[in-house]
């Protein structure tokens, strides 16, 4: 579960975040839609204890943001545009990596889970670095699954990614979506986004303008519904 | 623009005036010193810019933790502000210091330790403002700008006793009572201490300057930021 | 969840996350060699230039052996600290550490034991060098131990600004730059005890030279515990 009330977040004198609302339950994927420069990847790095919020309230998965930080890192799945992995270990390595760090118990069957969940089971002792794209994205979302996170974000997962691998990635995100999460993400790519999400918010001058669940949409596509949002 | 406050204007003049007496008072009223002669008159500036370089690095140190607690700008402004006049101040003192080693010790420069220190701490100033030029977030300028002022603010006080340790062939001024002491009279120690109060004046006035010019600056961004938006 | 209930560290799980830091970090680099190999031959070619730069005949050597090895450490180091915060960087991964439900100075002692480790595997190969390149006897436990002390403060303060210097615009160009005037008592302290030992002069000459790298590494270790997380949190 996410709350988020009266947010703002500045950067130096500009303000990124203007006092945005938000929240999501859990089961609900909701796709944050937004122009660049919205303030997308600033708002998860907030809901993913990375940033400070300079003003407002933010909880995540029950505790509240800044101060209890470490109670929602605990309870937090981040897949960014960035794998997070690293190159010179083999996948399990970085998978026993993390779990060391996330205090994880039953390591081994939870690693061995995780890899076939994302699909590499048999690339399980091969370098990071001679994996594709892809399959880093894919090694990315077995990382932040690791703990059994309520909430997770995904940050342009998509991000250089070809066709056979957002396919595959769809798959992957979707099983990780299905377990009752609270998940939120943001994307360009707004086929994805519609059939991936349950609801979609668009991110216009540091605020939600408009929101949307896909039962609302009715005929109309996602693109159409963010352009009319987006023209006026 | 608001314009510059009473007491400012007549710091401006102060400063001035105070400067200039103290020129006089060095160059005709003190004593010249007999080993040394004429260059020694030097000394009294070279005190009291070092002393004025001395009270802006402390100064940039505490502001430094005050920002790290609050989290609030105007320290990162009144550090930097601080900062900016230290090392100006402490080029002086160097250069001042650099004109009295000449006939002193027959070199324009000596490892002594305080003169070295000196050196150094504008060398960590220096690296201070090229670490702010590489950021962008002004946030983030801070915090890093923070953190460097006080790792240098403890690293300089340990780099002064282990020069101390090094080598010392400088004249101790106040306490100590070295053998080097120099032979003080009591219209030298006057002039030393008037020149100290002097240019404390001075600093005070060139600081209320620099963190106005902050504060415009300031304010230039937010009018930029509003053409802008 | 059980590991949930965890979430008030135990020291024990402190230690273990910083240990599971440093451990990767030395994994890693034993397969890819990168950042150790670089150091070396750089701390080798540097002690070459010395022969030929210096002309350094048999009565210099023995004045000159600390300085010499200090300089090079220093320029060494910087290289493998600006890699080792560089593999952070580069893919995230910094963020990643973040993301973990560890307090943040864990993630500044993980990244602070293995770059000292790798220093002082180049010292352990570099010092031999030396000593067989310029016949001197350098295996003096008393020698050694400055060594260790003296890495320890330079790697103390190192590892702080590195975390700084790879976030700023000039990135790797900065750090020297940061570190040298920071570094400054250890070096004198670290060549002044270490010629102490080396021409086996009296306790009370060499005393206040460790104590001088004490009182550093207590001061530089603590302040760093206590300040990384303004380094690495926005």
């Amino acid at each position: 579960m996410i709350e988020v009330k009266g947010l703002i977040k500045r950067f130096g004198l500009k303000n990124v975040l203007a006092g945005m609302n938000f929240s999501a339950i859990p089961g609900e994927f909701v796709v944050l839609l937004g122009p660049n420069g919205a303030g997308k990847t600033t708002f998860l790095r907030i809901l993913s204890s990375l940033s400070r919020p300079t003003l407002g309230n933010v909880t995540v998965a029950g505790y509240s943001l800044p101060s209890q930080a470490a109670a929602v890192r605990m309870r937090l799945g981040v897949v960014s545009h960035m794998p997070l992995l690293y190159g010179d270990l083999t996948a399990e390595e970085n998978l026993r990596f993390f779990s060391k760090m996330y205090n994880i118990n039953g390591m081994d069957q939870r690693i061995t889970e995780v890899l076939s969940l994302v699909g590499l089971s048999t690339r399980r002792k091969d370098m990071v670095r001679t994996f594709s794209r892809g399959m880093q994205q894919r090694l990315a979302i077995g990382r932040a699954v690791l703990h059994d996170p309520e909430v997770m974000l995904f940050d342009e997962p998509y991000t250089g990614l070809d066709q056979e691998a957002s396919e595959m990635l769809d798959g992957v995100l979707q099983n990780v979506a299905a377990a009752g999460r609270t998940v939120v993400m943001t994307s360009h790519d707004l086929a994805r986004a519609e059939d991936l999400g349950t609801r979609f918010d668009v991110l216009t001058k540091g605020r939600i303008g408009n929101s949307i669940h896909k039962n609302d949409l009715g005929g109309q596509n996602l693109l159409s519904y963010y352009k009319s949002v987006l023209s006026g | 623009m608001a314009p510059q406050p009473k007491l400012l204007k007549f710091l401006n003049v102060l400063s001035v005036l105070l400067v200039a007496v103290g020129y006089y008072l060095s160059i005709f009223y003190a004593p010249t010193e007999k080993v040394m002669g004429n260059v020694q008159k030097v000394f009294y500036f070279h005190v009291a810019t070092a002393w004025v370089g001395m009270l802006g690095f402390i100064l940039a140190a505490a502001f430094a933790v005050f920002y790290l607690k609050s989290k609030d700008m105007k320290w990162d402004s009144y550090g930097l502000a601080a900062v900016e006049i230290s090392l100006v101040f402490f080029f002086i003192t160097i250069i001042l210091g650099s004109i009295w080693a000449r006939p002193a010790w027959g070199t324009w420069w000596t490892w002594e330790p305080r003169l070295t220190t000196a050196a150094i701490l504008e060398l960590i100033y220096l690296a201070y403002l090229l670490l702010r030029q590489g950021i962008e977030d002004p946030e983030q300028r801070a915090r890093f700008g923070a953190v460097y002022t006080l790792l240098g603010g403890l690293s300089v006080p340990l780099t002064l006793v282990s020069i101390r340790l090094f080598r010392t062939i400088h004249p101790v001024v106040v306490g100590g009572g070295g053998s080097e002491k120099m032979g003080m009279t009591d219209t030298m120690v006057f002039v030393m201490l008037y020149s100290i109060v002097a240019f404390s004046v001075v600093f005070v006035n060139l600081y209320w300057h620099r963190i106005r010019l902050g504060q415009y600056t300031e304010k230039i961004e937010q009018l930029k930021l509003r053409i802008n938006q | 969840m059980n590991n949930k209930e965890k979430l008030n560290n135990p020291k024990s799980d402190y230690w273990k996350s910083v240990f599971a830091i440093t451990w990767k970090d030395l994994s890693s680099e034993l397969r890819s060699r990168e950042l150790l190999s670089s150091m070396l031959v750089f701390s080798l070619l540097v002690i070459v230039i010395y022969y030929f730069t210096l002309e350094l005949d048999i009565k210099t050597r023995s004045a000159i052996t600390a300085g010499a090895l200090w300089v090079t450490f220093s320029f060494s180091g910087t290289l493998g600290l600006n890699r080792s915060m560089a593999i952070e960087k580069d893919r995230g991964c910094l963020d990643g550490l973040l993301l973990a439900p560890v307090d943040r100075s864990v993630i500044y002692f993980g990244k602070a034991l293995s770059n000292l480790a790798f220093m002082l595997i180049v010292e352990i190969i570099v010092i031999p060098a030396y000593a067989m390149m310029y016949n001197i006897n350098l295996f003096i436990p008393g020698f050694l131990f400055v060594t260790l002390l003296g890495s320890i403060g330079y790697i103390a303060v190192g590892t702080l600004l590195s975390a700084m210097s790879i976030q700023t615009r000039t990135r790797d160009v900065l750090l020297p730059i940061l570190l040298f005037p920071l570094l400054i008592p250890v070096l004198i302290a670290a060549v002044k005890a270490s010629n102490g030992f080396l021409l086996s002069l009296t306790w009370t000459e060499i005393m206040p030279w460790l104590n001088i790298l004490f009182v550093y590494d207590v001061i530089f270790i603590s302040v760093s515990f206590m300040v990384f997380d303004s380094i690495v949190e926005e």
